[in-house]
């Protein structure tokens, strides 16, 4: 089991025809997930290896029954192509984008409200259920099947945890990237409530930054209501207040969103904290063998 | 991006947010010679340095001249003088140029200011009566005295809205409509240039029953500089660090920091945990590099130098977890660079993912004097070590 995404998620790609939208698209055929389009305007009609490119996200998921939908779109034109997937009523949008304007992303959750569709993103990694599909652009290799939920603000920090689960042989049932963005799709609770109700996650990791609240709140929900355990790590102990760390939403104002405050929160809520990266695989082992 | 308050002025003028006259001056001369006229109109001018930084009334960088002859002696007094703030870090920064500005009889001074609100992912408007005092402290302090509305984006700030913050503040009623034209201004300023953030402190109701920006600071969304390129020419490279302002020409993400170990990473997040990681080791990071998920060889070169030119660097950790961005890659960017630049201090690398085995092997050929690690922990405590016996 898993959450998100599985064997029978039929993936189109926005953005098919770029450098990058045809490179991953490459990279996630050949890690096996079913896409089944990709939409660029202008260029319906033709095709990628054989993938049917469209016009408009509406006609792709007509003619191809899609339910997800992976954004390689420049920045500038991400905004519109995530509503443009929300409208066409498309399941699951998972933006890859990196350096949307954040006044663009408010207009998207606000365009999204009562909407059924769900964001991940954007600036993140995608989402993998190893083996099965994989949205995004993480090295599929460095997974492996099994029943540990990661859930993570950064990109290649997580890929750093999930080599680390792997070496140790703790198989993943689903990672998502939430992204590290201020404003996004999806955050830590939606997909802490997912795991804790998929019966195929045992355990959870879960990777935080600074900057924000939402390492807070979610160790909160956690506190309340995740019965399954959780390792916690937080980036960016060492970073100094008022300067953005990368991340468009890593920064620590007015004093607030420190690493420490978000690793206080985070042992309060009974969560296994480690402040070491390096630890974070072993971390996990550890609490596993005590369950 | 942050700009002066005289250009954050300017453009609040542009949408009906009152402010005061003022003119900037680069010398004494200018100075008085802008003084002229405020000093005919009202009797009295104020003389305000500019810099990137907050608390400058209290370093001593705003005063109040009632001659054109005060104006340029203050300004003399200012220009070229190092500002200490307490924003400003305990080296200053140098004031390059003043802004002159019409005096004003103030009868009461509160705070308005504007930032997306995370949680509610929506702009969030807040008012309070406390003018003059930094919001962070109001927050601590006295929370219950920060009135806040949020805006619907589709709609925009309603005038309702702005009534409940006017009358909340307990302004006259007969100033309510100004109030809320300020408010409405100071929102579409918002959001029509992409801001992180808009403060008005203080936000000074005069006794002639005028409401005026008294300061004003704007900083700007980076990711939104793309469509705002008149924003964009207001950027004061002096107010930023050197090295930063090299970063950002090669797309490198950097922010000096005060320790001695210079590093080199892919991906903001493994960026700070590997400054965490040399820190938990007993070291210290000169800097936090993020190269990116996509770095050509020419950015990893670039990296590199930048963190070595440094003097304050005495080991360098490259960390790197292979991608999409291939090992190997990143292998020939360091020797490329390692052979460039030259290795003056040690130099520990840890690959690991994509082509590992690819990029371990170039390295190790390369004749160069690398200090190889297969974890992050094992990579810290090596460069720590290195750092310290260099």
């Amino acid at each position: 089991m898993s959450i998100l995404v599985n064997k029978d998620t039929k993936v189109i790609c926005q953005g098919i025809t770029g450098e990058q939208g045809t490179f991953h698209t490459r990279q996630m055929v050949a890690y096996g997930t079913k896409m089944v389009g990709g939409v660029s305007p202008g260029k319906g009609g033709t095709d990628v290896d054989g993938i049917p490119v469209f016009d408009t996200v509406d006609e792709a998921v007509r003619k191809t029954g899609a339910n997800a939908s992976v954004i390689y779109v420049p920045a500038g034109f991400a905004a519109d192509a995530v509503m443009e997937a929300v409208d066409a009523g498309i399941g699951l949008v998972v933006c890859i984008t990196e350096g949307i304007p954040v006044l663009d992303m408010v207009k998207v959750r606000r365009f999204m409200q009562g909407k059924a569709s769900r964001l991940v993103g954007p600036n993140c990694p995608g989402v993998i259920t190893p083996g099965e599909c994989k949205i995004g652009i993480m090295p599929g290799h460095i997974h492996k099947a099994g029943s540990v939920g990661v859930v993570s603000r950064s990109g290649t920090l997580t890929y750093e945890a999930v080599d680390q689960l792997t070496r140790l042989g703790l198989g993943q049932s689903t990672c998502v990237g939430i992204g590290g963005d201020p404003v996004n799709g999806t955050n830590f609770i939606d997909v802490l409530e997912l795991f804790e109700k998929d019966p195929g996650t045992n355990a959870i990791v879960m990777i935080g930054e600074i900057g924000g609240t939402a390492e807070e709140e979610a160790a909160e929900f956690i506190r309340k209501n995740v019965r399954k355990p959780v390792v916690g790590y937080i980036a960016g102990a060492t970073a100094p207040k008022g300067k953005r760390m990368g991340h468009a939403g890593a920064i620590i104002s007015g004093g607030k969103g420190t690493a420490e405050e978000k690793f206080e929160a985070m042992e309060r809520a009974g969560i296994r904290i480690t402040r070491s990266t390096a630890e974070i695989g072993r971390s996990m082992l550890e609490v596993l063998q005590k369950v | 991006m942050n700009i002066h308050e005289y250009q954050a002025k300017q453009i609040l003028a542009r949408y009906g947010v009152a402010v005061p006259k003022g003119k900037i001056a680069f010398t004494p001369a200018e100075a008085e010679e802008a003084a002229r006229e405020f000093i005919a109109e009202k009797g009295v001018c104020v003389v305000k340095a500019q810099i990137h930084a907050g608390g400058r009334g209290k370093a001593g960088g705003v005063k109040l001249a009632k001659s054109k002859e005060e104006a340029a002696r203050i300004a003399e007094g200012l220009l070229g003088k190092v500002l200490v703030t307490h924003q400003t870090g305990p080296a200053g920064k140098e004031v390059k140029k003043v802004y002159v500005e019409e005096g004003c009889q103030i009868a009461r001074e509160l705070y308005l200011g504007l930032v997306v609100d995370r949680s509610t992912q929506k702009v969030v408007i807040m008012a309070s009566t406390e003018g003059g005092v930094e919001i962070e402290e109001v927050a601590e302090k006295t929370p219950e005295k920060i009135l806040k509305e949020l805006v619907d984006p589709a709609v925009g700030l309603i005038p309702f809205q702005g009534r409940k913050l006017a009358f909340g503040l307990g302004i006259d009623k007969a100033l309510a409509g100004k109030a809320v034209k300020f408010m409405t201004g100071l929102y579409s300023a918002f959001v029509a240039s992409d801001c992180s953030m808009a403060e008005i402190n203080p936000l000074v109701i005069t006794k002639d029953g005028d409401i005026i920006a008294l300061d004003a600071k704007m900083s700007f969304d980076d990711n939104a500089l793309f469509r705002h390129k008149d924003i964009e020419g207001m950027r004061d490279l002096d107010e930023e660090d050197p090295k930063e302002v090299a970063a950002s020409r090669f797309n490198l993400n950097y922010v000096t920091l005060d320790g001695n170990i210079g590093c080199m990473v892919n991906g903001a997040g493994l960026a700070m945990a590997t400054m965490d990681m040399i820190k938990l080791s007993g070291g210290s990071p000169a800097n936090f590099l993020d190269v990116g998920g996509g770095a050509n060889k020419d950015q990893v070169t670039a990296a590199f130098k930048l963190i070595t030119s440094d003097p304050n660097v005495k080991g360098v950790l490259v960390n790197i977890f292979g991608g999409i961005m291939r090992c190997d890659i990143i292998a020939e960017g360091i020797m490329a660079a390692a052979k460039e630049v030259g290795l003056k201090v040690p130099l520990v690398v840890r690959l690991q993912g994509t082509n590992v085995e690819q990029g371990r092997k170039l390295l190790a050929g390369s004749g160069l004097n690398i200090i190889t690690a297969e974890n992050m922990d094992e990579a810290a405590e090596k460069a720590v070590a290195a750092a310290k016996a260099s």
